[in-house]
Order: C-alpha cells, then sequence, then structure tokens
C-alpha cells in the first residue's frame, strides 16, 4: 500500500498561488556566497516553542544546533529518515562541509524554519511571516537561500 | 516551500528550492527548483549518504548559473518508498499484567532510551512523554472498547499528538533496534502500523472514534491518510 503516491495525487490538485512579476535574483558567485537553510519542515529546537497546528509563525535555527525537534503534524511522510541523519532534511552538515571546501562562501549563523502544514490559502505567509523571515534573512546578509520541503 | 522562495527572491536574495513534487513546483514556478522522486519527508533523498546529498546541493546549486529563470530540473535518480517493514526484532515482554500492546511498549523502552542517549534529542513530546506512552495505549483500548473518548481519560487529550508520540516512541526505538544501514521512506512506519500491537492499536482506536461520530480531525489525522 503506497503512501507517497495518494499525497502526490492530493497535492497536485491543490490551489496554487500566482506570483505575477517574479523576482529573478543574480547571486554573487557561489564561492562568494552566505547561504543559509529555510525549511518547511516545522524544525524547532528541543526547548523553543513548538509548531501548533496551522502555524504559520517560524523559528531560528542557529548553525550549531542539532537538538532538532520535527514539528510537522502531518502523519503523511516518512519521519524516521530524519530522525537517523537530519541532513536528508537539513543538510546543516553538507554545507559546512562545502564552505570547508570552499564551493560555497560561508554558512549563515541562522537558519529558518517554518511549518509545511499550512492553511490553503497560505495568506499569513505570503503577507506577514513570509516577508518576515525574507527581511532577516537579508539584514543578515544571506545570498543564496537554500529550501527544503516536508 | 516554492510560495516562499518567490517571497525571499522578491526581498533580493537569490533562492534555490529542492521540491518532492514537481506538479505543484511546475504551478508554482519558483526561480529556481530542483525536483527530487524521492519518499516524502526525505527532500535529501538518502539519509546517512553524504555523497548522495552532496550530488543533490551541487545540482541545484548549479541552477544558480542560469541567465533568468523559473528553472526546473528533475535530479535522475527516482527513489520509491519501500513497501515492506524494517526488519526490527522487539524485545519480548514478560509482563502478565499487561496488554499486549503495553508490554511491547515497555519493552522497548530500553531502545528508545539508548537513541535519546545518543541523538540528545526526542521528537516524542508533542502531547505526552515517554513514560506515558504505556497509559496512552491503555487509554486508546478503552476507546476501542467502546468508551467515549471523553471518558476515555486520553493523556495528553489531543488524539493526533497522543498517537504522533506513540508513534514517535517506537520509530525512534526501531531505528535503534534495526541493524544495518537506514530504512527506505516508510519502511518503519510499515513497521510500526503492520507489525506492532501499538500500531494496530492506534488503527483500531481511530476506527472506533470515526464509528462514534467523533469529529474527522480528532481521529483521521491520527494515522497516515491511506491507512
Amino acid at each position: 500500500m503506497s503512501g507517497d503516491a495518494p499525497m502526490r495525487s492530493f497535492a497536485a490538485n491543490l490551489p496554487a498561488p500566482e506570483f505575477t512579476d517574479a523576482a529573478f535574483v543574480t547571486p554573487v558567485p557561489l564561492a562568494e556566497a552566505k547561504v543559509a537553510i529555510v525549511t518547511s519542515a516545522a524544525l524547532h529546537r528541543a526547548n523553543d516553542d513548538a509548531f501548533g497546528q496551522d502555524d504559520a509563525s517560524y523559528r531560528e535555527i542557529p548553525r550549531d544546533a542539532r537538538d532538532l525537534v520535527l514539528g510537522h503534524w502531518s502523519p503523511n511522510f516518512d519521519r524516521a529518515g530524519f530522525t537517523a541523519d537530519l541532513n536528508v532534511v537539513f543538510p546543516i552538515d553538507r554545507l559546512e562541509e562545502l564552505a570547508e571546501r570552499g564551493v560555497i562562501g560561508s554558512v549563515a549563523e541562522r537558519h529558518f524554519s517554518f511549518a509545511g502544514n499550512q492553511p490553503d490559502d497560505l495568506a499569513t505567509i505570503i503577507h506577514d511571516s513570509g516577508p518576515a523571515a525574507a527581511a532577516e534573512l537579508k539584514a543578515d546578509g544571506i545570498d543564496v537561500v537554500l529550501l527544503t520541503p516536508v | 516551500m516554492c510560495v516562499l522562495a518567490h517571497i525571499i527572491e522578491a526581498a533580493g536574495i537569490a533562492t534555490v528550492t529542492l521540491a518532492s513534487m514537481r506538479p505543484v513546483a511546475e504551478k508554482i514556478a519558483a526561480p529556481r527548483v530542483l525536483h527530487g522522486e524521492f519518499p516524502l519527508g526525505r527532500p535529501l533523498g538518502k539519509p546517512g549518504d553524504p555523497e548522495f546529498q552532496h550530488d543533490v546541493l551541487a545540482r541545484a546549486f548549479a541552477l544558480l548559473d542560469a541567465p533568468s529563470g523559473p528553472v526546473l530540473e528533475s535530479h535522475p535518480e527516482v527513489i520509491e518508498e519501500s513497501t515492506d517493514a524494517v526488519s526490527c526484532q522487539i524485545p519480548p515482554a514478560f509482563d502478565a499484567d499487561a496488554s499486549p500492546a503495553v508490554a511491547e511498549a515497555r519493552g522497548i523502552r530500553k531502545a528508545y532510551d539508548r537513541i535519546v542517549e545518543r541523538r540528545g534529542v526526542t521528537t516524542v513530546g508533542r502531547a505526552i512523554d515517554a513514560d506515558t506512552v504505556p497509559a496512552a495505549l491503555e487509554a486508546l483500548e478503552r476507546v476501542i472498547g467502546g468508551t467515549p473518548l471523553k471518558e476515555a481519560e486520553l493523556p495528553g487529550k489531543n488524539t493526533v499528538a497522543v498517537c504522533h508520540d506513540i508513534r514517535t516512541y517506537y520509530e525512534e526505538a526501531a531505528i535503534e533496534l534495526a541493524a544495518g544501514p537506514v530504512a527506505g521512506g516508510r519502511a518503519i512506519e510499515n513497521w510500526f502500523f503492520d507489525e506492532t500491537e501499538a500500531g494496530k492499536v492506534v488503527l483500531a482506536a481511530r476506527a472506533a472514534l470515526s464509528d462514534q461520530g467523533a469529529p474527522f480531525p480528532f481521529w483521521f489525522y491520527m494515522a497516515p491518510g491511506h491507512r
């Protein structure tokens, strides 16, 4: 019995917001770029506030934090991969390795996490918490954001 | 995720999005997307495989070289979810006074404690802690026996959160108990729901709550939708 297939069919038929005049930024060379991760896996530190159901807020994840809890409310995806290796959702150790090798310029001091399970209209994320997180990333001098879903 | 990419790009930061569902990524058309047909919940594809994860990241970051967008590519490797259950030996439980599920939950406690010690963190705790898992299973057994939810004295109260914690307690222990490399996507979920006594209790309690006429969100999200 497949679990992923019905989720894929369900999601493919959800309404999707349209972005007209979408921005497309030309970044600095990757070897000079400061890179941050933004995930929708509802990750948070063990001592940080948990995500509620339909929670459109976000949490900061410091660069060195590994005490991360998978706070996503949906039961409909594999969670064991994250438990075995958080990099399969939040590839922070891989970014550190890329920085050591000089492939990317540097790793951001803080990263951000949203909850992927959201009300269908996404209004709060589009108009409030999303732009707020983007402003924080901009203030941190981030050049490239890697987004990882769950 | 693709929506956040648009928002962050609009703030003047270049984004690269890993996407699990190509049709969704096509509709939202984020600036740069690497789609990976990997098990849901594993956007980097393979836990415990840094080489593969670096391959995903290299393909994703290569999209930054595109002069204009949106650009959407797929990773060449498709990884299917596992249809089998992980092979996982549950320690025998000797507890004549407890139900099979409660004895089983007590039996895996040492494995759970070992992985929490090793990882330094647990995702159990949304509504109940590990100490409370046996009592939660007893309450769900009362629901199966016909007790209305309000009278079942379910610790943690929120059925969805409690079942999340029970499942997570088992899944974390299973990673400790299963030998070898990390199991495929959903292999540990399959073990919990298909092979453990607790998984059977969760599914039966969910069916009982549905039969009792409990509100849909109270019972449906106690387990994955396809179950």
